[in-house]
């Protein structure tokens, strides 16, 4: 056999089989992975809107929205993910909002690559802690040093880019579910 | 095969030719992904996988293999045991391969795996490559483990979560930061030669 037919040989060989035991792999990971990722939904969903005892998902106008129902099946508020650009990559965040959409029950950071220790404090109880119950009238307002007022939460220091990301992309969640739900202002 | 070689064929990995203190090969994850004990932990069995079953497959091969190609086989064969791995961290210990993020997948380029193929799988039977690479995969263990800890405690006072340092600790944000992590690899590698007496 000349070298040129076994050089190729060799190659569409190991190609093969890699293919095969790849898709082997996948067969039996991909499910599982599908799985993780609706659990981590769904944890945010409990974790944004509290108490949440079921939730129902709904599509409206190309937006899915969590209807967050507490013990006694009464509507006790919407979570919606939403996402955009950070200091480092995209964030994406779950947000929970109040059944009149001027509160904020609380967000979950879903993903991010913001800088450990500064950036990614935003995964933080602090500043989550923030979001909770703020009163939203029209949009959600960062302060750098002073005390926060109403509406306003107050930006990690030394990551001013990353907390004014976050509050830039639930305000544009806010207005688009806002508009979606045809409550609110 | 003397079991002496055998001792030897293992243990070089771990002291001698120390993968990251002595070679300083595969500098990407350990600088990137060693803000934790649990986090150098991971990578360093993920790494170790594919470094002992490729090693494994190509001293396999190795006869089978033409010289010309040799390269683009090693390869496959290793960038389908990195694509094994991503997809059983991620099905799995999602919270582990989220923290990795797109360095699981980098194990492809990670030039201590391509080496030992290179050096030593591709020359030498089966029985001494796996032995081989399992040193070096301990080694790479070792290093991202102690570096992590030391990383993990000047940032937070804790190593692998237990609080070693009590609340009177100011966490050293710079420690969790690409800067912190050449500071500590850089003092690790001079306190490895110290105690290895070498130059």
């Amino acid at each position: 056999m000349n070298k040129i037919a076994k050089m190729v040989l060799t190659l569409t060989v190991l190609g093969l089989i890699s293919g095969f035991a790849l898709s082997m792999v996948s067969n039996y990971t991909d499910p599982l992975i599908k799985q993780n990722k609706q659990e981590a939904l769904r944890e945010a969903v409990y974790y944004v809107v509290q108490p949440t005892e079921s939730y129902q998902e709904e599509t409206e106008k190309g937006k899915v929205i969590y209807e967050a129902y507490n013990s006694s099946d009464e509507l006790i508020g919407y979570a919606f993910t939403a996402s955009g650009g950070g200091y480092q990559g995209t964030i994406r965040l779950m947000v929970g909002v109040g059944p009149n959409l001027k509160q904020i029950k609380g967000i979950q950071i879903l993903e991010s690559s913001e800088t450990p220790g500064l950036g990614g404090k935003i995964r933080g109880k602090p500043f989550k802690s923030q979001f909770r119950g703020l009163q939203v009238e029209r949009e959600v307002g960062l302060v750098k040093s002073a005390e926060a007022g109403k509406g306003e939460i107050q930006a990690i220091t030394g990551a001013t880019i990353s907390s004014r990301a976050v509050v830039n992309i639930i305000n544009k969640g806010l207005d688009q579910v806002r508009s979606i739900l045809g409550e609110g202002e | 095969m003397k079991v002496n070689e055998m001792i030897k064929d293992f243990v070089k990995g771990i002291w001698k030719e120390n993968p990251v203190f002595v070679q300083v090969l595969g500098m990407c994850p350990t600088l990137a992904v060693t803000t934790s004990l649990i986090n150098g932990l991971s990578m360093g069995l993920a790494t170790t996988f594919v470094l002992v079953a490729s090693g494994l497959a190509i001293s396999a091969l190795r006869k089978l293999i033409p010289d010309q190609v040799r390269i683009a086989s090693f390869m496959i064969i290793i960038s389908s045991f990195v694509t094994v791995v991503k997809l059983l961290f991620e099905a799995h210990i999602p919270e582990i391969s989220s923290q990795l993020g797109p360095y699981l997948p980098l194990i492809v380029t990670n030039c201590i795996i391509l080496g030992r193929q290179e050096a030593f799988a591709s020359k030498e039977p089966v029985g001494r490559s796996l032995l081989d690479s399992l040193g070096m995969g301990v080694g790479f263990i070792f290093a991202l483990v102690v570096l992590g800890s030391v990383r993990e405690l000047f940032y937070q006072g804790t190593i692998g979560g237990f609080e070693l340092l009590g609340s009177w600790y100011k966490s050293m944000v710079i420690m969790v930061q690409p800067a912190g992590a050449f500071i500590s690899l850089s003092l690790l590698v001079a306190l490895f030669h110290k105690l290895s007496g070498s130059e």
